[in-house]
C-alpha cells in the first residue's frame, strides 16, 4: 500500500526558507499570498493492507527519523 | 586521556580534531567508524567532528544520529565520559538527545565561514577549565546550519542552570543581534547537558591552536580536556 508522510514545521518556528520563498514569489506578482512556509513530504511504500498496522509502522518512523518533535510535527496520509 | 573521533560519512574535520588532540595529550586518538557498535574500551574522551555527515540530508546530523555506533556513545555519556561534538557533530548529539534543542538554518540563509569571537559563558567544566569566566575568544565558524532553537522552558532551564558553555559576541565581548552570525537564541553558541559531561558547539576549537592559523585560543579547550 501507499502512503504519504508530511512534515511540517511547528507554528511558531522560524522558517527563513519559507520567508526566501515568500519573497521571490512575492517579487513575481504573484498575487494574495500572505505566508509561505516550506515542509517536506515522504512518499512511502508498504507491505500489508492493514491499515491501522500501517498507520502504527508509520508514526514509529515519524517518532524515530522522519520528524523532529522539538520543531516539527507530521501527519500521516494512507491511500 | 584516551580519547576517540567517530568517523560517519561525509565527515570532514576529523584530522583537525587529531592534531589538536595529539597537541594537547601526545597521544594518537583512535577513529572509530561509525558501523561499529562498541568504542575502545577504557575511553575518556569522544568526539564527534565537523563535516557534513550524510550530505546533511534530512536534517542536518538526523541520519548520523541512528547510526549503531550511537548507542554505545549514549552509553558512555551515561557512565559519566565526556563526549564532545563540534558542528556537525553538536548537530548529531542534538538530533540524537544528548543535547537539548535543535540547530536550524541560520536565520539569514547563508552558510556562514569566518572568524568568530566568543564569550566564554561556565569556565568551571571538563571542556572549559582552563578558561578564564567570562573571557572573549575567537574561533572559527563555518556552518549553514547553527542557528540553535530550543522551546521556552528548555532555554529557560539551560539559562538557570549554567549550562549555555559558550555565546557569540563582540571584540568586546558584548552580545546582540550585530554579533550573532546566525540567529541562534540567546546567542547560545555551545550547550552542555545536565551532568556536564557532554557539550556540542557551532564553532571549530580544533582549528585555532597554532599561531600560524590565525591564533591559538581553541588549545585551551583541549587542554582542559586533558588536564
Amino acid at each position: 500500500m501507499k502512503a504519504r508522510v508530511i512534515v511540517t514545521l511547528k507554528s511558531g518556528v522560524l522558517d527563513p526558507q519559507g520567508k526566501a520563498i515568500e519573497g521571490a514569489l512575492k517579487g513575481l506578482a504573484v498575487d494574495g499570498l500572505t505566508s509561505v512556509r516550506q515542509g517536506k513530504v515522504f512518499d512511502i511504500e508498504l507491505d500489508g493492507d492493514d491499515h491501522a498496522t500501517a498507520r502504527r509502522r508509520l508514526s514509529e518512523a515519524c517518532e524515530r527519523l522522519l520528524a523532529n518533535s522539538i520543531v516539527e510535527n507530521y501527519a500521516i496520509e494512507i491511500a | 586521556m584516551r580519547a576517540a573521533i567517530i568517523l560517519f560519512p561525509g565527515i570532514n574535520r576529523e584530522g583537525d580534531i587529531a592534531r589538536a588532540l595529539r597537541q594537547a595529550t601526545g597521544a594518537e586518538p583512535a577513529i572509530v567508524w561509525h558501523a561499529e557498535h562498541e568504542l575502545p574500551p577504557g575511553l575518556d574522551l569522544v568526539v564527534l567532528p565537523g563535516g557534513f555527515s550524510y550530505g546533511d540530508y534530512l536534517r542536518c546530523g538526523a541520519i548520523a544520529a541512528r547510526a549503531p555506533i550511537m548507542r554505545a556513545v549514549t552509553d558512555h555519556a551515561a557512565r559519566g565520559g565526556l563526549v564532545l561534538g563540534v558542528c556537525n557533530g553538536f548537530q548529531i548529539l542534538c538530533e540524537a538527545g544528548l543535547l537539548p534543542g535543535v540547530l536550524m538554518r541560520n536565520a539569514e540563509l547563508r552558510f556562514i565561514c569566518k572568524m568568530q569571537y566568543l564569550r566564554v559563558e561556565n569556565a568551571q567544566t571538563s571542556f572549559t577549565r582552563r578558561y578564564a569566566p567570562g573571557q572573549v575568544v575567537k574561533f572559527a565558524i563555518a556552518h549553514g546550519e547553527g542557528n540553535f532553537v530550543a522551546d521556552d522552558d528548555t532555554r529557560r532551564k539551560i539559562e538557570a542552570e549554567g549550562r549555555v558553555a559558550f555565546r557569540y559576541c563582540d571584540a568586546q565581548g558584548r552580545i546582540g543581534d550585530d554579533s550573532n552570525p546566525n540567529g541562534a537564541i540567546n546567542s547560545i553558541a555551545g550547550v552542555f547537558n545536565d551532568r556536564f559531561n557532554v557539550l556540542g558547539l557551532m564553532p571549530h576549537p580544533e582549528n585555532l591552536i597554532d599561531p600560524l592559523v590565525g591564533g591559538i585560543d581553541g588549545r585551551a579547550l583541549f587542554a582542559s580536556l586533558a588536564a
